[in-house]
């Protein structure tokens, strides 16, 4: 094991001694997951259950004409039939200006298509019956009249003259004057300080260069599914697997046109998300279903219908132009963003904008990005949406401006790295940040100094993500044995009940082993926002904290009335009320004092119910060595180490599994992973044998490095680690194989004809 | 609606006559790899589905004339823990055991990859290299095919109504011979080859090549024997003269498409390179057979 | 059309049960016997997250009819355990964080048990090469291959 102490580090920066936190204990959950008994999303059945088949569109582009469901409906078994028709009618103008605009209208037309379909798979009935295949066999009985449009395929399509128009409402928003014409750029967004092009004349050396990158999907193993059960009295069910119980909540509440309180959500683990559990796709027409049926209907997504129908994240083409001293000093940086959005508007191209360049301290920058719709499915998050492609190009103009002042990448970067004081390009300056110290780590391992072979390249890049707070709720409640249950409302996607267990031990002083972590459903907790965002360590680890502290103060309460003293002589140390004066009072444990419980009282808990700000942005460095064979165009991932400012590591072990399946993620974008279509628009891979994510013999082991930098936000320092690890390894990889092949690969996948027709051009 | 018929006959006899009788399309399973994906994206619709795994004659790996006789519904995992046949015919095994995981390894034959006649099917540029012939048994009784004429384009096969390989033989190995078996795919498991290149040569006491047949796969509508191939290596010493015509042979019969997998141009490419390691390694195998 | 009865052993215990000619034995598991430790993540063959064990084999269970499995004996991840003692590689598994959404975990657990059987000292290449069949997109595979290492290691009496 000597090795792995080696290779996976833990750099403090804070000195703080916890008794808990960052111990790495066994996840609460861990039993059931490794015998096979936790319950996943596909794995409830309900009394009386039917299931559900969806019938899906052909076509990439087409108006449906009509939809005969006769046949279907005779079919004996079949209980109930939906269409878009049996939704209720959603305004254009209906969203949710939040963080990010929600449009409920195109979240409702995305569900179910109304009077278009706009991607090969989009829903355009349901079916229920007594049986999946009966339910399968219904849904081919479905006849669909279509009047089949031009599909739009690429932002060059989508954008040349006399294209086909996806939505006759979209206009291109952020332009001055504002459009009258329809479009299908949706959106053009623009941050910048500075002025960049009296910069620019400024430069020694400026790098240009054109970056593209192709669809990809979030690739969690477990399909979408849920449950959905409705009573005469119009209340509803559902237990499903998502990124968001309240979510799932919300949205089905509002697409089905149902008060919030009937609706009630119960939460399944969930078999990897990624972001693209962060919507609805299944429940809404499991719950129309359920409905008209009478009876609970289970409706499960097969893997092509993932692919096919579920937001994959966006393609896009980059464009990036950095400027510097010839001492390697970056006096302007530019980039210009064109990503596919899918179906329906809302690519994450203004946050693609708003990271590219943050990790580094320009005064003069500009970011300007195009959201344009396409034929493909409607994108959905992918681990810090957006971010990866803006990093993709800009590290990769780095690395060639690094190439071209005959200047080591990294002390490139150490030149001009972001730190406390820096001003974001989208505005922000940055608290204290740990940015800099990854790239210290970095310079420091013995990876970097590693040598190389023939034909093996090694490429550095980093990467940036803001994190974010938001509301989250918790309940701390004392069982009467002194035992302790921690209720919140966040699907556990990568070990977080073990962080909020290990939080809520170290605020009440007692062994995690006596703490049960629990992800309530939407009726037993109060309202917490979605896992994602990096978010739920931090915010409702605060929440946790919060709410835990809250339970202490009732139990030095208790204790001062056991006691009969003043509850400012009750302290607590250990797990225990301590009275500060007195030998006389012993100190009582929880246990003791939950068991007098009734008589001091009643039920003791605690609760927080928090808008968690002071979230800590995180930055990564990543490094790569590949070997290329010049003769196949393949690539060989030689090694792979990935360092991150993570704040606080609350456990870990799952820290350190967030980088490495970050960084995983990233290497099969660089190398092999993109959708596939035919000039028809439909999907070509449909499966994992043609989308090709990495398998294990693909890989080394990832090394990792957390940087503790503590965030001041948080009461341990926590940072968000979940989504920084997937911005660097596109660049890192791509940097890796550019060197070992001696020229810029600056379009992903690099997949071996890609690379083998890039080396055969001499 | 799901009306399948199932049967598990125990003798070829009651499976021909199984077969014979299937009112609609009746399909055959050994390790339904292929036929249980097929039927799940509708392609195929079977009426009967007939197990051949319970039949001992397809089950079974014997000695047959100082060769092989390999029953076709042995899986991959079977004949791969078969030492005798694997020091003969490493090529055959390394090319069987690349189909898939260790899953599909579990049941995965040699007898259904040939039938399914993908055109990148792994174990059938092996087994043509190898010059293996199946038998075959059917209601006319039984015949020999080579397995070289077994596919007849993607998913076509030569296998009459009612027909099933039984079988498949592989001859007497020569001392001073080798196999081999490369493909070349994007990741380094669970990929459908983009090419596959075997190449299988004996050499003479001098270390001359006195037989050599030269297999590729995925890089036309079926396998192809590359006899110009071979013929660029017989009578040398497979220098790099010799290997390098045999590469060129073997870029003049490609006749690949273009796919999601690969182009045309790549798959040309690298059936050169990938032929050229091939008879390397067999070259190194038939050195250490002598 | 009657429906197959099927005789069968899993995870050592005498089963019995009724199954269409189309059913897989991966449905057969989870709708037929509520067995739903094995895991649908792709119904091709592709992921590994329905991995079984058939008279000894590692098999894909999505890729196998039910109907097959008569007379045969079938060891799930249900059957790992040995009542509430964990394997050691289920152990392994959660005090090396080798999971994090779990999802192929029942998988991994099966088909690197059926590794151990057949090589009880595999190096790391045989580990992934051998697990190449099961798909992880939480992990990146690093702890899952160091875990199966270390059981290993404790198996062997290393």
């Amino acid at each position: 094991m000597g090795n792995e102490e080696e290779m996976q580090k833990i750099i403090d920066y804070s000195g703080r001694e916890f008794r808990y936190v960052g111990t790495r204990t066994v996840r609460p959950d861990g039993f059931d997951k490794v015998t096979g008994r936790a319950n996943f999303g596909a794995d409830f059945t309900a009394n009386g259950m039917l299931f559900g088949a969806v019938v899906r569109s052909p076509h990439a582009h087409a108006k449906i004409k009509s939809i005969n469901v006769d046949k279907a409906l005779k079919l004996d078994g079949v209980k109930a039939v939906i269409t878009g028709k049996d939704f209720p009618k959603l305004d254009v103008n209906d969203k949710m200006v939040g963080e990010v605009v929600v449009s409920y209208y195109d979240m409702g037309n995305n569900v179910i298509a109304r009077e278009k379909v706009f991607y090969d798979g989009h829903a355009v009935a349901a079916v229920a019956a007594t049986s999946q295949e009966v339910a399968n066999a219904a849904a081919r009985l479905v006849e669909v009249e279509y009047d089949v449009l031009k599909p739009v395929m690429s932002i060059a399509a989508a954008t040349k003259k006399n294209a086909p128009i996806l939505h006759k409402h979209v206009r291109t928003g952020g332009v001055e004057p504002a459009p009258t014409k329809a479009s299908n750029v949706a959106n053009r967004a623009e941050f910048k300080l500075g002025d960049v092009d009296a910069a620019f004349a400024k430069a020694d050396v400026i790098i240009e260069r054109d970056y593209s990158t192709q669809t990809v999907h979030q690739g969690y193993i477990e399909p979408h599914a849920c449950v959905a059960s409705t009573t005469t009295d119009g209340s509803v069910t559902i237990w499903c697997s998502s990124q968001g119980q309240f979510m799932v909540r919300a949205y089905v509440a509002k697409l089905c046109g149902i008060e919030t309180s009937r609706v009630k959500v119960i939460p399944a683990e969930i078999g990897g998300g990624f972001g693209g559990k962060t919507v609805v796709y299944l429940e809404p027409l499991a719950v129309m279903l359920a409905r008209k049926a009478g009876r609970p209907v289970k409706m499960v997504m097969n893997r092509a219908e993932v692919l096919r129908a579920t937001g994959p994240t966006s393609g896009g083409i980059a464009r990036a132009k950095v400027g510097a001293k010839k001492d390697g000093t970056l006096v302007a940086g530019e980039i210009e963003l064109t990503y596919e959005a899918g179906a329906f508007p809302g690519s994450p191209v203004a946050l693609g904008c708003m990271t590219g360049f943050a990790p580094y301290n320009l005064t003069d920058v500009r970011c300007v990005g195009w959201d344009v719709v396409v034929n493909r499915p409607k994108a959905a998050a992918y681990r810090a949406p957006g971010a990866p492609v803006a990093a993709f190009a800009v590290e990769s103009a780095l690395d060639e401006l690094a190439q071209a002042l005959d200047m080591d990448p990294l002390e490139l970067r150490m030149k001009n790295a972001a730190t406390e004081g820096t001003q974001a390009p989208y505005g922000v300056k940055f608290g204290r940040i740990g940015y800099q110290e990854t790239l210290e780590a970095a310079r420091q391992h013995p990876h970097w100094s590693a040598p190389l072979g023939p034909n093996q390249g090694r490429g550095i890049a980093s990467g940036f993500w803001f994190n974010i707070g938001g509301t989250s709720s918790a309940e701390v409640m004392v069982n009467e044995d002194g035992t302790v249950i921690v209720a919140t409302g966040n699907p556990d996607i990568g070990g977080s009940r073990a962080s909020m267990a290990l939080m809520a031990a170290e605020v009440l002083g007692i062994d995690v082993a006596r703490i049960k972590p629990l992800v309530a459903d939407t009726e037993s907790v109060p309202f917490s926002m979605l896992t994602g965002g990096s978010r739920v360590t931090f915010a409702t680890g605060k929440a946790v904290i919060e709410a835990a502290q809250d339970a202490v103060d009732d139990m030095r309460r208790r204790a001062a009335k056991m006691w009969d003293v003043d509850i400012d002589q009750v302290e607590w140390e250990n797990g225990c009320a301590v009275c500060i004066e007195s030998d006389q009072h012993k100190p009582l444990s929880i246990a003791d004092i939950a068991r007098k419980a009734d008589k001091t009282g009643g039920a003791i808990s605690g609760k927080a119910n928090i808008n968690a700000t002071g979230a800590g942005p995180g930055f990564g460095t990543h490094i790569c060595d590949v070997e290329v064979d010049p003769e196949t165009g393949r690539v060989t991932v030689l090694r792979y180490t990935a360092i991150q400012d993570v704040g606080k590591a609350i456990h870990p072990s799952y820290v350190e599994g967030q980088l490495q399946g970050g960084a995983v993620q990233g290497i099969g974008w660089a190398l092999n992973e993109e959708y596939v279509y035919d000039q028809n628009g439909t999907l070509r891979n449909t499966g994992f044998l043609d989308y090709r994510v990495p398998v294990a013999s693909d890989l080394p082991m990832i090394d990792t490095v957390l940087v503790e930098v503590p965030n001041p936000g948080h009461p341990y320092g926590v940072r968000g680690v979940g989504e920084t690890p997937i911005v660097p390894p596109l660049a890192a990889v791509a940097n890796a194989v550019s060197r070992a092949a001696n020229r810029r690969l600056a379009d992903l996948p690099i997949s071996p004809p890609r690379l083998l027709a890039a080396l055969s051009k001499g | 609606m799901s009306d399948i018929q199932f049967a598990a006959p125990q003798t070829v006899k009651d499976a021909v006559k199984c077969l014979a009788g299937a009112k609609g399309n009746a399909r055959v399973l050994a390790g339904g790899t292929d036929l249980l994906v097929q039927m799940r994206t509708g392609r195929i619709n079977p009426s009967l589905i007939v197990d051949l795994k319970h039949i001992p004659e397809l089950r079974s790996v014997k000695r047959d004339n100082g060769g092989f006789r390999v029953g076709a519904a042995v899986s991959g995992a079977e004949l791969g823990a078969n030492a005798a046949f694997k020091s003969s015919w490493p090529g055959v095994i390394e090319a069987l055991e690349l189909i898939g995981s260790t899953q599909i390894q579990g049941r995965a034959s040699l007898g259904g990859n040939l039938c399914n006649a993908s055109p990148a099917a792994d174990s059938v540029p092996a087994l043509i290299a190898a010059g293996a012939s199946c038998t075959v048994a059917g209601p006319k009784g039984t015949r020999t095919l080579k397995v070289e004429n077994v596919a007849t384009g993607p998913g076509k096969n030569a296998l009459k109504k009612g027909e099933f390989i039984v079988s498949l033989s592989l001859p007497k190995r020569a001392k001073r011979s080798g196999d081999a078996y490369l493909r070349l795919i994007p990741r380094t498991e669970m990929d459908i080859a983009v090419v596959g290149a075997s190449v299988n040569l004996t050499l003479d006491a001098k270390g001359v090549c006195t037989a050599a047949r030269v297999a590729l796969g995925a890089v036309a509508p079926t396998a192809l024997l590359v006899p110009a191939a071979a013929k660029a290596l017989i009578g040398t010493k497979v220098d790099d003269a010799a290997l390098e015509a045999m590469a060129a042979a073997c870029r003049a019969v490609c006749k690949p498409i273009d796919d999601m997998r690969g182009t045309i141009e790549y798959r040309t490419q690298v059936a050169g390179v990938l032929a050229r390691r091939a008879a390397l390694i067999a070259l190194d195998r038939a050195r250490g057979n002598a | 059309m009657s429906k197959h009865h099927v005789s069968t052993t899993i995870n050592g215990d005498p089963t019995e049960f009724l199954c269409d000619t189309r059913q897989t034995l991966l449905d057969c598991l989870r709708d037929e016997l509520n067995l739903t430790g094995s895991k649908e993540g792709c119904g091709t063959g592709d992921c590994g997250a329905c991995s079984v064990m058939v008279d000894g084999r590692l098999v894909c269970s999505c890729l196998m009819l039910g109907v097959e499995a008569d007379g045969r004996r079938i060891d799930t991840i249900e059957g790992v355990a040995s009542g509430d003692t964990l394997h050691p590689l289920q152990r392994h598994f959660l005090e090396e964080a080798a999971l994090q959404c779990g999802i192929c975990t029942p998988g991994f657990i099966v088909a690197a048990k059926a590794l151990l059987e057949h090589n009880p000292n595999p190096t790391e290449t045989e580990v992934r090469y051998w697990l190449a069949g099961n798909l992880c997109r939480c992990t990146g595979y690093d702890k899952i291959i160091k875990a199966v290492m270390n059981a290993a290691a404790e198996m062997r009496g290393a």
